[in-house]
């Protein structure tokens, strides 16, 4: 079979917020840039961000950069790279600025500024005080923000790729990177699509736990395609619960509902969070909060008949605070949990959320990997930005409202540093013959094996074993009973067989190849959590409670080969300000 | 079809039991015609809603039934179908809500790409058409813009459209003429930005959309009211496009 094959300046490879602001920054400076996406990009996942963009515009009370750098570093638990994080923190409010100007709905403030919102772990004056720093649309910010990026891309002119599925990067014998291998998902066909520059911007993969927040489509698809490509995914153990996940559901319930004042219940009623952190309270950062909520429910003070959830009240705000603000809350606790919140507390429980790692980037946005003895030795022609990447601004645990800084923060620094790197010229280099072969094998594998296990039933096991063996309780038996339990489930991964035999939108064979990329961040996770032997952030090890900072401020390595974990060392110098030291983290 | 659906009784509680379903089935590649398949599938205790119960069938009974899913919480779009007659998103309808057997077929008047996925592109086409983004050609402040937050709240109502096409989809203007009116999804977003104190180009977009069919063929029977899964009126904003022009004029 003839592949078709398309020639580009330019491939992003998803179209949340990261991708398409990354691709308005190329479109608008003339290149030719196609963004591939598995979905609609207004259904990219970043249309389920609800609270907020943090930025220390200052708008509501006094507020610095540095402290939201601060912040940032301390709710990291100090493995987040300082020279990022400064940079990002720095950026902030320009990029914000700059949404606004492009037309993104903020709500307002009666003079006429960006509403803000305080959020999870952000203070003022180095942890004194709640600061709002999250700029808010309503509960509905991602939603605003992802449309408001596809609309300037429409004007643009930017060229999408709707329905594609990136399966492989193609590389040549330098390690540089090429172009991908997608699939058009309508018709079935692979197609080649050449570039002089590809950023994967491909999202999380929280998919590989059976209690999430996160969307269908959230498959790590870009960590499967880096792992097979043989480089490294970095810091993969951290994994963020989000404290307010709907109980049973796992929808998500906005940290911005503590933001605006709602608390959270135990069993007696009594808000527990004054005595876990006694100055935020509630609006501790997550990682403390969901251990908060889990220590609760371990001590026998959860809810319900099974005693398995807490309660966040925020009937106290008034019916008219929450239908402004909360909006999109009232409708999911209506719909998913059956309650109307401005009578009656939300059920919730902490429930899988957030990335913190992915693939190794810098801070602009190029994907490294250690080579020749230097451990951060730049992939030709590859970046990655978001979800996906790990650059590392959110180190063991992110602050909410950083997420969405992130994607746009690094989304445009990408943007600008491809503009500048092809602007001094360059052309596409030779594909290697065989670029798309380990691909198309694959797929024909797929597609002609007669039988074996379904999809979805590998998929199943794989979600309830790191639920079980890699969630909230960690522990070296767990863990390395998980790392063998893993390591089954991808052989079984590799047999399963389809059904569906048409070329036509065969979501079957597209849900197979996402199980392939499942594995691949699910082995990552659990071997880099079975070896780091502290509790740092979210990751939480019952046999090793404290964080040891003499043998863990370092960021974990993990290749698909099968090679023993690397290491290497956190960027604790910041670009202009002084190192914050590690402390002991209260709050 | 739609407007005078009646409201079907709650079925008494189906997590945990068994649910009925009659399906639109069509494969280019198999079929000469569509079908409709029947699916009986056991649910579990926290199958709660329409979309769960489809995961399940696809994961266990038929890995073949295609259609659109992502976010399952009724904020991306992607789910939108024909669910007893009426569009509707699968995340956020309810089973207990249904009648049995549930009839499901694809959004209406858009070609059937296969099962429950339609071609969107004259959907789309339409939404790209009113010109969906700010312009706003000063040259901006060095910090936001500044918007009072009465003019801010005329936008509410408006940004907040997933694209999900229950609307144009339910809509016999927008069948007849896919191609010619913009329909209820487009026309709610062009009013938008005509409602947005930061746009200037108020002029243009009331230029492009006097035609006897881009926004004329709304005749006001607001099926897109009745079924719009986030609550909004795209009817009421045509009618405030209608009455823009109407002031234009004198």
């Amino acid at each position: 079979m003839a592949l078709a094959r398309r020639r580009l300046d330019a491939v992003i490879v998803g179209a949340g917020g990261a991708g398409m602001r990354c691709s308005l920054q190329l479109a608008r400076a003339g290149l030719s840039v196609a963004v591939l996406s598995k979905v609609f990009p207004t259904r990219s996942h970043t249309v389920a961000a609800q609270g907020g963009i943090g930025a220390s515009l200052g708008n509501m009370t006094e507020d610095q950069w540095l402290w939201h750098m601060f912040d940032t570093v301390k709710g990291s638990d100090y493995l987040g790279d300082q020279d990022a994080i400064e940079f990002m923190c720095r950026e902030a409010s320009s990029a914000v600025y700059e949404l606004e100007h492009l037309g993104m709905p903020f709500d307002r403030n009666p003079d006429g500024t960006i509403y803000q919102r305080p959020f999870g772990g952000h203070s003022a004056n180095f942890g004194e005080k709640p600061v709002p720093r999250a700029c808010a649309v309503a509960d509905r910010t991602g939603h605003a923000l992802l449309h408001t990026l596809y609309q300037c891309n429409v004007a643009a002119k930017t060229q999408f790729f709707v329905e594609y599925m990136a399966l492989d990067l193609v590389r040549d014998a330098d390690g540089d990177c090429l172009g991908v291998v997608a699939l058009e998902m309508e018709t079935g066909q692979p197609v080649l699509l050449e570039s002089k520059v590809t950023v994967l911007a491909t999202g999380g993969a929280g998919r590989i736990f059976a209690a999430s927040t996160n969307a269908y489509i959230n498959t790590g698809d870009g960590l499967g395609m880096v792992a097979r490509a043989g480089l490294p995914l970095q810091d993969m153990e951290f994994w963020q619960f989000h404290p307010t996940g709907v109980a049973g559901a796992g929808v998500l319930i906005t940290e911005g509902v503590r933001g605006e004042g709602g608390i959270l219940l135990n069993s007696r009623g009594e808000r527990f969070m004054e005595r876990y952190a006694p100055t935020l309270k509630d609006l501790a950062p997550r990682d403390f909060v969901s251990r908060s909520m889990d220590q609760e429910i371990k001590e026998g003070r959860g809810c319900g008949s099974e005693r398995d959830h807490v309660m966040l009240k925020l009937d106290h705000l008034g019916a008219e605070t929450i239908m402004k603000r909360l909006p999109s809350i009232r409708e999911i606790a209506l719909k998913f949990a059956d309650v109307d919140p401005i009578r009656e507390p939300i059920p919730v429980v902490p429930t899988i959320h957030y990335q913190m790692g992915g693939i190794p980037a810098n801070l602009h946005g190029q994907v490294i990997a250690p080579a020749d003895g230097n451990c951060e030795a730049v992939v030709g022609g590859l970046y990655a930005i978001g979800e996906c990447s790990c650059v590392s601004v959110h180190g063991a645990n992110r602050l909410g409202t950083n997420s969405l800084l992130d994607l746009i923060v690094f989304g445009r620094a990408a943007g600008n540093h491809i503009v500048s790197a092809l602007g001094r010229g360059s052309a596409h280099k030779p594909l290697p013959h065989d670029a798309a072969d380990a691909t198309l094998s694959r797929l024909a594998q797929l597609d002609s094996r007669p039988s074996g296990e379904r999809t979805q039933v590998v998929a199943a096991d794989l979600r309830r074993t790191m639920q079980a063996h890699c969630g909230v309780f960690r522990t070296g038996a767990l863990l390395a009973e998980g790392v063998r339990m893993v390591a089954e489930l991808a052989e079984r991964a590799a047999q399963v067989a389809i059904n569906d035999k048409s070329r036509i939108f065969n979501t079957a064979r597209v849900e197979a190849i996402e199980l392939s990329n499942l594995v691949a961040a699910a082995q990552a996770t659990i071997a880099s959590a079975l070896a780091r032997t502290e509790s740092r952030g979210a990751h939480a090890r019952d046999d090793f409670p404290q964080r040891d900072d003499a043998n863990w401020i370092k960021h974990t390595l993990w290749y698909s080969d099968g090679r023993a974990l690397q290491y290497k060392p956190v960027h604790l110098q910041p670009l202009s300000v002084a190192t914050f030291e590690p402390k002991k983290r209260t709050f | 079809m739609i407007a005078e659906t009646p409201v079907s009784a709650p079925s008494p509680s189906v997590q945990g039991g068994v649910a009925r379903f009659r399906v639109y089935r069509y494969d280019p590649e198999q079929d000469r015609k569509p079908r409709m398949q029947d699916f009986e599938v056991r649910l579990h205790a926290h199958d709660k809603m329409l979309l769960d119960a489809l995961m399940r069938i696809k994961a266990e009974l038929d890995d073949s039934l295609s259609f659109r899913r992502s976010c399952r919480e009724g904020v991306c779009g992607s789910d939108a179908m024909n669910i007893n007659g009426r569009n509707g998103l699968a995340c956020v309808t309810n089973l207990r809500d249904l009648r049995q057997p549930i009839v499901l077929r694809p959004l209406p008047g858009l070609p059937v790409v296969r099962d429950l996925i339609v071609d969107m592109t004259d959907f789309f086409q339409q939404y790209h058409s009113i010109k969906p983004y700010l312009v706003n050609n000063t040259a901006p402040p060095e910090r936001e813009r500044l918007q009072s937050p009465k003019q801010r709240d005329e936008l509410d109502g408006l940004y907040e459209c997933i694209l999900c096409a229950c609307c144009s989809t339910s809509c016999p203007s927008f069948w007849w003429n896919p191609d010619k009116f913009v329909g209820p999804a487009g026309l709610l977003q062009a009013y938008r930005f005509l409602a947005d104190s930061r746009d200037e180009a108020g002029a243009e977009r009331l230029d492009n959309l006097m035609d006897p069919y881009r926004l004329f063929r709304c005749h006001s029977i607001m099926n897109c009211v009745d079924v719009c899964p986030k609550g909004l009126n795209p009817t009421s904003a045509i009618g405030k496009i209608k009455e823009m022009m109407l002031r234009r004029e004198i």
